[in-house]
């Protein structure tokens, strides 16, 4: 199939054309910002499934239709299996030039939908998948998800006398996709903006499936001010705690290696969900950060 | 020319649905359904369905790809059963309420615990308000002939609402018959292209699937259910049209057999309504004034036809293949409700039986005329009676 758009798109080229506005999101939300750019990259020729989430609550409430482009909420189980039904249904009509992109969140990602997101891999559905990630269920008021990393406080990991929030690590969606074999995988922050659209518009080229992983902060959730979303997108990755990579013909490939890392602590120190931890927590942190890096530094392609 | 073949009932609604030119089959293998997939995959194949063929990993899935094959404006198929029905639920209620005309095929099959693979209406009719349009199906010809009439059903711009046919687990799934195969000419002018503007659109796009608040909630909620109700009067019309070019007729959502002057009726969905018939037919050779009034569609519910068939009888029967546990059968809930508000004085009695794929003989069927002729003669009678209960009951409770 051709592709919509052949013009590589960064902050000079991209469009002026809003394709989600007037939607209810918080100030500072990483999430809407992330949609915003998925969608110019992508165009007005796109099919947007989003689940139950934080952007089908802030974006499609009737006669509030805040989608410009054709977009339908899924099932909080159904995005990827959603999105294999429109494409199927496009191919079965005959459309041309056209993308199907799905936009979920952590949860509906990590957890309820990941059997859907692997069929849709599985089949090789021509569709691209973005999981905006706010690391928990923001949009029912913050619980943890698959994706809340440790450490965290959320209402359902309260951090008190016996238990210091989030107990459990992150699950590893970009390799959980990767060992699918999917045709193309990325990470991204909404820190990194040029990078993050490079991703969206590589996958939009992809015959096959792809899958971004978006870093995207959430200021309600995580007890931050409005205005930092985008330096903690950064700081996430200059510490090290989150990487820039991309899989690709059965390879892992590292698009950003810090020659140093940037503090941890400042990082967690200025989010209130991390407010209670101590300092051998940061330690622990620090330490898993460290081993996994050195398994990346070892097995992947440095850029 | 169409020709005759011998099929089962799997392979019937296979014919049905290829005679109905979908884009997209998205179906996810359960027994006793399994058949149906397995027919489409090869015709698929063999090129005598132009479908997207999706192998997707779970039934909530396959219906969830159905709603956004339908979301572009594509004809879609999928088939289920048992608990393949109750785990793909919340889609159920998605699909009618996103007005998604999918039709779906449901191998009637009983649900765990206990386990079983065999036939009973529980799966179905536990999802009785789900939005969907039941029809229950008798024999293969009939289920053959109900996937052409459901999507020209479920498209109707009045209507918009998705169809589940029931076939009996095994009984009419397995159950090979002779059945006429309409010609692909004829089923093209009973059933055109499935053409709408209530779908996702680059000249005209659109937001699908929204929520809405309090305000609006229950407005939309009465546009679907008018939806369904106008289906009431379409699923007549719509028998007729098929009749005017195929021939035959399944007499709309209701077929009453020796009803008119009958004075001892019973109430059958289903496969079973065959053995009925015949019992039926064998009690007026004795002098009974007996008859049998079939329901084929439980949603819409036929309210109007189950009065007019019923009320002049002395006493009915509702036979069902359920329990609503903690009440009565469902069917006998409906009819009940119906000859009700119809100020109808007569005796009403339930009769469950059939449960996991129990067989329901025409020694019950006789029984349960028996026992309305008791209740007219003064014999008391329990409201719910069991049919057949075998020895695994231990009356201690």
């Amino acid at each position: 199939m051709s592709v919509v758009n052949k013009v590589r798109i960064n902050a000079r080229t991209i469009t002026d054309k809003e394709f989600f506005y007037g939607h209810k999101a918080c100030a500072g939300c990483g999430g809407s910002l992330a949609v915003r750019h998925i969608l110019k990259v992508l165009g007005e020729r796109t099919f947007t499934v989003l689940p139950a989430g934080c952007m089908s609550a802030v974006g499609f409430n009737f006669p509030q239709l805040c989608f410009d482009s054709n977009a339908i909420i899924s099932t909080f189980a159904g995005t990827a299996s959603m999105m294999s039904g429109i494409a199927a249904g496009a191919r079965a009509l005959g459309l041309k030039d056209y993308h199907v992109v799905g936009i979920a969140g952590d949860g509906g990602t990590a957890d309820i939908g990941l059997q859907a997101l692997s069929g849709a891999i599985d089949r090789r559905e021509k569709v691209i998948y973005i999981c905006y990630d706010n690391e928990a269920y923001m949009n029912t008021g913050i619980q943890k998800s698959g994706l809340t990393p440790f450490g965290a406080r959320t209402t359902t990991t309260p951090a008190g006398e016996n238990i210091k929030g989030t107990v459990t690590t992150k699950k590893n969606m970009f390799e959980i996709v990767a060992a699918h074999g999917i045709d193309y995988a990325a990470t991204a922050s909404v820190g990194y903006i040029q990078d993050f659209i490079n991703k969206i518009q590589k996958a939009s080229e992809v015959d096959g499936t792809s899958y971004i992983h978006v870093y995207a902060p959430c200021p309600t959730g995580w007890g931050t001010e409005t205005d930092v979303t985008i330096d903690l997108a950064k700081e996430v990755v200059d510490t090290g705690l989150w990487v820039l990579a991309e899989y690709e013909n059965g390879e892992f490939r590292l698009n950003r290696n810090p020659k140093s890392f940037a503090p941890v602590e400042n990082y967690v120190r200025r989010q209130g969900r991390f407010k209670h931890l101590e300092d051998e927590d940061i330690t622990a942190i620090m330490q898993a950060r460290d081993a996994k890096w050195e398994q990346i530094r070892t097995s992947w392609k440095l850029k | 020319m169409g020709q005759r073949a011998f099929l089962c009932g799997n392979e019937a609604v296979a014919e049905g649905v290829r005679l109905s030119a979908p884009h997209v089959i998205a179906a996810y293998p359960i027994t006793p359904q399994t058949v149906v997939v397995e027919r489409l995959a090869e015709m698929v194949e063999d090129g005598s369905v132009k479908a997207e063929f999706m192998h997707v990993e779970s039934e909530h899935s396959a219906l969830s790809a159905s709603m956004g094959a339908s979301a572009v404006g594509a004809r879609t198929f999928s088939s289920t059963s048992s608990q393949g029905l109750v785990y793909m639920a919340e889609c159920l209620h998605y699909a009618s309420g996103g007005r998604f005309p999918i039709v779906m095929m449901n191998a009637n099959r009983s649900l765990a615990l206990p386990w079983s693979i065999y036939g009973d209406h529980r799966d179905s009719m536990s999802l009785l308000d789900c939005g969907w349009i039941q029809v229950y199906t008798e024999d293969a010809q009939e289920s053959l002939d109900m996937v052409l009439q459901a999507y020209a059903i479920a498209e109707h711009p009045e209507v918009l609402t998705p169809v589940m046919i029931n076939l009996d687990g095994f009984v009419l799934t397995h159950t090979y018959e002779l059945v006429d195969i309409p010609a692909w000419e004829q089923a093209r002018e009973f059933l055109p292209p499935y053409e709408t503007v209530n779908k996702l659109d680059f000249d005209a796009p659109k937001n699908m699937a929204f929520s809405s608040n309090p305000g609006n909630n229950l407005e939309f909620k009465l546009r679907q259910h008018r939806g369904m109700l106008r289906a009431k009067e379409l699923i007549a019309e719509t028998d007729g049209r098929f009749q005017a070019i195929f021939g035959r007729s399944y007499g709309g959502l209701t077929e009453a057999y020796r009803c008119d002057d009958a004075e001892l009726i019973v109430v059958s969905v289903g496969s079973v309504t065959g053995t009925c018939r015949t019992v039926a037919d064998e009690l007026r050779n004795e002098g009974w004034k007996v008859g049998v009034l079939k329901i084929r569609f439980m949603r819409p519910f036929p309210e109007e036809e189950i009065i007019a068939a019923l009320r002049n009888a002395k006493a009915v029967a509702v036979l069902d293949k359920d329990i609503s546990f903690g009440y009565e059968g469902t069917v006998f809930t409906n009819v009940n409700s119906a000859l009700s508000k119809a100020g109808a004085e007569i005796l009403k009695l339930n009769f469950i039986g059939g449960l996991g794929g129990r067989d329901i003989s025409k020694d019950h069927i006789r029984e349960m005329y028996r026992r309305l002729q008791d209740g007219l003669d003064g014999i008391a009678q329990e409201n719910v009676q069991y049919l057949g209960l075998g020895v695994a009951i231990d009356e201690r409770g």
